[in-house]
C-alpha cells in the first residue's frame, strides 16, 4: 500500500472580524492510502469542507503540513496536485463552467493545455464512465441534478486523477439523483482503483466506504471501519449524527428483548442474523 | 380550512415554443388540520401544485379551492391576499429569501406586510426566535453572518410569524445534517398538534412520509394517482415502483422478515418503533411454538 | 411577452447559414452594416432589402417567426417611416390633409431609412438565430486575437462573456423562485406609490446579489480547482473550421459591394 494524502497536525482559522476567531480546523492528522475508500462525517460546521479545501491547496495551512502524492502541497506544486485529483461540490449548478455537457468536461484539459487531438477521445471517455454520452449538447439548466453532478464527475475524471474528493457531491439531490451517483463512484472504484475520499451525511454512502473519519468541531474524533465507528451508536448521536436503520432497528429489538449478536449495519444481515439465531438452533 | 382541487390542470409558458404542461387533471382533497405529505418523484409536479395553494400560481384548468375561495384561471390578484396570509409556504432552501439587515427584522417582514403592528411583529419574533432554538442575541445580527442551519431557523420562523393556518413544507430539510433535520420535523410536527395548523410536506423521504402523516398524496408525471393514509399507500409496493418511488425502510424490512416467516407479522410497521415490537413479538410467538 | 421575442435568441437548425463558421458569419455582418451604408438610390436599396431577403430564405427561418418575434421593433420602424413623412418637406408636394403636408422626398427618405433599420435588424437577427452563443463567442475571441497584442483581455473577456450567457437561465430561475417566496410572505410589489414600489424591490435585489455572488464565488473556486489560471498556456476544444463556404461567403459580399458600387448613383 501506498500512501497518497496524508495531514499532519494541520490547524486553521478563517481570518474573520471576529474577537476570538475560532479554529475551523483543529490539529488534524491522518493518512490516506492508496485505493482506500475514505468517507468523512461530522455535523453542519464541523470543518470538512474546510479540509477538502485545505487539500486542494486553495488555502494554506496556519499549523501543521499537507502531503499529496508524496510531496508536500505548496504554491509551487499546487498546480501540479491538482491536475491529479478531481474534487466535485454539493451545488451542481455552480460548479458548471461550461456552456454545453462536452466543454464542462473539457475545462480542466483545457487548462491543463491538453493537445486538442487528445482532448475528444479523453471528453468522450469520461462521459461514458458517468453514463452520460448521450448528453454532449446539452445545457445545464436542461439537466437533471443526479445529471449535472455526474458530468462534473465526468470533469474530474478527464485528467485521469489518482484521487477524487466529493464534498456532499449527493446532498441536494432527490434519492435517484443520489443512487445514479453514487453508483457511478462505486464503479470507477472497483473499475479503476480509484481513491475516494467522500465527505456525506448520507449512511449508505458511508457504508461503501473501506474507513471513516468523524470529525466534531474541527478535530478528528474517531477514525475506523464503518462496522467500528457504528458500534458507538450514542458517542455518534451526542453529536449530531446519525446510525445506519439497521443499527437503529437492533438496538431497538434489543430493548424489546431480542438476542442480537453483533452489529449489522445493512437489512440484509440483520434479517440474516435474526433468521439464523431463532430458526437454527 | 379544507383544500381541494378540482381537475386542476396547469401549462408553464402558455403560448410559447417552450410551453410546458406540469399539471394534468389534479384531483384531491386535504382536510382541515390533518397532516398530509405529498410525494413523486422528481418533475411530478409536487411544487407546482403547491404553489397554486396560495394562488402564487394560477390553474389553466379546474378550481383550487381553499376554505371558500376558488381559485380559477380568472380569480384577481387582490383577492389572493387575504389567503396568502392563512398559507405559510416553507420553501426549499429557505434561507434564500433572507435579505434584511438584522434576524428580527426578517422575522417580521412577513406580519407586517400582513398589517400586524411592528410592536407586535416584534414580540412574535423574539417567540419565534426561542421556539426555534436559536441563541438569544441572534435577533440584533444579520442572517448573513449564522451558519446554514441557523439561517433555515431564521426563514422558518419568518413564515411562522405571520401565524398561517396552513403550513406548507416543500422539502424543508434538505442540506442539513442528521440532527437538524431530525428536530426541525419534529418541530413541524409539535407546531402541527399544538396549533392545529394543516400541514402539508412535499418529501423525497418515504420514512418521514409514514411517521408524519396522516395521508398521503401520489404524484406521477402531472397528475394525482394514488392517495390514502400511509398504511393504505405503502400497501401497493408495485405501484409505487411504476411512480418510481420506493418503500419506507421500516416497510420494507417488514416485507423481509415477512418473506422469510411466510406469514404477515401484523399491521404495517410506520415507525422503528413499531417494528421492532412487531417483529419482537413475532419472534417471541415463533419461539413459544 | 419577453418570452415571445426572438431578437437576441438562438434556435438551432442545419441551414447553409446554421453551417457556417462563426467568424465568416460575423464578419460579414460587420462588413455588411458598413456597406448599407454605400445604398443612395432606389436600386441599390431595392438590392440590399432583396440579398437580405434571400439570407433569411437560405437560413430556412420562417418570416411569420421573425414578424411576431420582431414586433416591437418592426413597430420602431414604422415609427421612423412616419416621422419622415410628416417632417421632411423637401421634393414636390404630393398629399395636402388639414396641417398634414407630405412631400416626395419625405416619403423617399422614410422608405430609404426604414429600409437600411429593416436590414440591419434582419442581419443581426439571423446571426444570433443561426449561431450558438457560445460560437459567437468562440468567433468574437479568434476575430479579436490580433488586439491581445494591445493588451486587450480578449481571452477574460470571452469567457466572461460565455460564463455570463451560461447563467442566464440560472439566474432567471433563481429570481422567479425568491419573488414567488417573497410574495408569499405578503410582499406586494403592484401596488402603492413609486416610492413604496422601490421599496418593495429591495426584498427581491438583496436575496439575488447575495446568491449572485456565492455562485461567483463556488465557481471561481470550481474553476481553480480544475486548473484554470488565465488564458497563458491553455489549448481550445472548440476548434473552428473555416470551409470553402465561408470563402465563399467572403467573395459574395466582395460581389455585393461591387454591385452596390455599380448601381449606387453618382455624386
Ligand atoms: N469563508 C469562511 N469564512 C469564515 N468562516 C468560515 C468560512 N467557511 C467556513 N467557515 C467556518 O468554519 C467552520 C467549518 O466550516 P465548514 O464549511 O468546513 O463545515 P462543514 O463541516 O463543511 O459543514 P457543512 O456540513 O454545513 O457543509 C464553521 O464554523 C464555519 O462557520
Ligand atoms: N418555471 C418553470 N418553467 C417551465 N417549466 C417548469 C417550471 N418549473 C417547473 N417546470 C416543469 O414542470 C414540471 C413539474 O415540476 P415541479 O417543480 O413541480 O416538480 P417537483 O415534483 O416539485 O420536482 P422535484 O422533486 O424535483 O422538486 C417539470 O417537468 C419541470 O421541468
Ligand atoms: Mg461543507
Ligand atoms: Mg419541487
Amino acid at each position: 500500500m501506498k500512501e497518497i494524502l496524508s495531514l499532519d497536525h494541520v490547524s486553521y482559522t478563517y481570518e474573520t472580524e471576529d474577537e476570538k476567531p475560532h479554529k475551523a480546523i483543529d490539529d488534524v492528522s491522518f493518512t490516506v492510502q492508496d485505493g482506500e475508500w475514505i468517507a468523512i462525517v461530522g455535523h453542519n460546521g464541523s470543518g470538512k469542507s474546510t479540509l477538502a479545501k485545505l487539500m486542494m491547496g486553495l488555502m494554506y495551512p496556519n499549523e501543521g503540513k499537507i502531503r499529496v502524492f508524496l510531496e508536500e502541497l505548496n504554491d509551487e506544486t499546487v498546480w501540479e496536485i491538482r491536475s491529479r485529483m478531481g474534487i466535485v461540490f454539493q451545488n451542481p449548478d455552480n460548479q458548471f463552467v461550461g456552456s454545453t455537457v462536452q466543454d464542462d468536461v473539457a475545462f480542466s484539459l483545457e487548462n491543463n493545455g491538453v493537445p486538442f487531438e487528445k482532448m475528444v477521445p479523453r471528453v468522450l471517455d469520461s462521459l461514458a464512465q458517468v453514463q452520460m454520452e448521450e448528453f454532449l449538447d446539452h445545457e445545464p439548466h436542461h439537466l437533471s441534478g443526479g445529471q449535472k453532478q455526474r458530468v462534473a464527475i465526468a470533469g474530474a475524471l478527464a485528467m485521469e486523477p489518482q484521487m477524487l474528493i466529493l464534498d456532499e457531491a449527493t446532498s441536494m439531490l432527490d434519492p435517484q439523483g443520489r443512487d445514479e451517483v453514487i453508483r457511478v463512484v462505486d464503479d470507477l472504484k472497483r473499475a479503476k482503483g480509484l481513491t475516494v475520499l467522500s465527505i456525506t451525511h448520507d449512511l449508505e454512502e458511508v457504508l461503501l466506504a473501506d474507513r471513516v473519519i468523524v470529525m466534531n468541531e474541527g478535530k478528528v474524533m474517531m477514525t475506523g471501519k464503518p462496522e467500528e465507528i457504528f458500534a458507538h451508536g450514542d458517542v455518534l448521536e451526542s453529536i449530531g449524527l446519525d446510525l445506519p436503520f439497521a443499527s437503529r432497528l437492533s438496538r431497538e429489538l434489543r430493548k424489546h428483548g431480542v438476542n442480537i449478536q453483533g452489529e449489522h449495519m445493512t437489512e440484509k444481515e440483520l434479517v440474516n442474523e435474526l433468521w439464523t439465531s431463532h430458526f437454527n438452533k | 380550512m379544507d383544500i381541494s382541487f378540482q381537475q386542476v390542470g396547469y401549462s408553464y409558458a402558455v403560448g410559447t415554443p417552450f410551453e410546458k404542461r406540469a399539471l394534468y387533471d389534479v384531483n384531491g382533497s386535504i382536510a382541515s388540520g390533518s397532516y398530509t405529505a405529498i410525494i413523486g418523484h422528481t418533475g411530478s409536479g409536487k411544487s407546482t401544485l403547491l404553489l397554486h395553494l396560495n394562488g402564487l400560481l394560477k390553474p389553466t384548468d379546474g378550481v383550487v379551492r381553499v376554505g371558500d375561495v376558488n381559485i380559477t384561471s380568472h380569480t384577481k390578484s387582490k383577492e389572493l391576499k387575504t389567503i396568502r396570509k392563512q398559507v405559510g409556504i416553507v420553501f426549499q432552501f429557505p434561507e434564500h429569501q433572507l435579505f434584511e439587515e438584522t434576524v428580527e427584522k426578517d422575522i417580521m417582514f412577513g406580519p407586517m406586510n400582513f398589517g400586524v403592528p411592528a410592536e407586535e411583529a416584534r414580540t412574535r419574533a423574539h417567540e419565534l426566535i426561542k421556539l426555534l432554538g436559536l441563541p438569544e442575541d441572534v435577533a440584533k445580527k444579520s442572517p448573513f453572518d449564522l451558519s446554514g442551519g441557523q439561517m433555515r431557523r431564521v426563514a422558518i420562523a419568518g413564515v411562522l410569524a405571520f401565524q398561517p393556518s396552513i403550513l406548507i413544507l416543500d422539502e424543508p430539510t434538505a442540506g442539513l445534517d442528521p440532527r437538524g433535520r431530525k428536530e426541525i420535523m419534529e418541530l413541524f410536527y409539535t407546531l402541527h398538534k399544538e396549533q392545529n395548523l394543516t400541514t402539508i410536506l412535499v418529501t423525497h423521504s418515504m420514512e418521514d412520509a409514514a411517521q408524519y402523516a396522516d395521508n398521503i398524496l401520489v404524484m406521477h408525471e402531472g397528475r394525482s394517482v394514488l392517495s390514502g393514509t400511509p398504511e393504505e399507500v405503502f400497501s401497493n409496493a408495485d405501484k409505487l415502483s411504476e411512480y418510481r418511488l420506493g418503500l419506507p425502510r421500516t416497510v420494507a424490512f417488514q416485507r423481509d422478515i415477512e418473506k422469510l416467516f411466510g406469514k404477515s407479522i401484523g399491521r404495517l410497521a410506520l415507525t422503528e418503533d413499531q417494528l421492532a415490537i412487531a417483529v419482537s413479538q413475532a419472534l417471541k410467538e415463533e419461539g413459544e411454538r | 411577452m419577453l418570452e415571445k421575442m426572438i431578437f437576441g435568441r438562438y434556435v438551432p437548425g442545419n441551414s447553409f447559414v446554421h453551417k457556417l463558421d462563426p467568424r465568416s458569419k460575423l464578419l460579414f455582418v460587420f462588413l455588411f452594416i458598413i456597406a448599407v451604408f454605400l445604398a443612395n438610390n432606389t436600386i441599390t436599396y431595392a438590392l440590399l432589402l432583396a440579398f437580405t431577403v434571400l439570407v433569411i430564405l437560405i437560413a430556412r427561418i420562417r418570416f411569420y417567426f421573425l414578424f411576431n418575434g420582431l414586433k416591437p421593433i418592426l413597430f420602431l420602424v414604422v415609427f421612423t417611416l412616419l416621422m419622415h413623412f410628416i417632417f421632411t418637406k423637401e421634393g414636390a408636394l404630393l398629399f395636402e390633409w388639414k396641417f398634414i403636408k407630405i412631400y416626395e422626398e419625405g416619403i423617399r427618405q422614410g422608405i430609404y431609412i426604414s429600409i437600411r433599420f429593416l436590414v440591419l435588424v434582419l442581419m443581426t437577427t439571423v446571426l444570433t438565430l443561426t449561431t450558438s452563443p457560445i460560437s459567437i463567442t468562440d468567433g468574437m475571441e479568434t476575430l479579436l486575437n490580433p488586439f491581445k497584442k494591445l493588451k486587450l483581455p480578449v481571452h477574460e473577456l470571452a469567457l466572461m462573456m460565455s460564463i455570463s450567457l451560461r447563467f442566464i437561465p440560472t439566474l432567471m430561475d433563481e429570481t422567479d423562485k425568491i419573488l414567488k417566496a417573497q410574495l408569499a410572505r405578503g410582499s406586494d410589489l403592484t401596488s402603492g406609490t413609486i416610492k413604496q414600489r422601490i421599496h418593495a424591490v429591495v426584498p427581491l435585489l438583496v436575496p439575488l446579489f447575495v446568491s449572485a455572488f456565492k455562485r461567483a464565488e463556488d465557481l471561481a473556486i470550481a474553476m481553480e480547482v480544475r486548473g484554470y489560471r488565465g488564458g497563458e498556456g491553455r489549448t481550445r476544444y472548440r476548434q473552428l473550421a473555416w470551409k470553402n463556404r465561408d470563402t465563399f461567403v467572403i467573395f459574395l459580399f466582395a460581389f455585393l459591394v461591387a454591385v452596390l458600387f455599380w448601381l449606387r448613383g453618382g455624386n
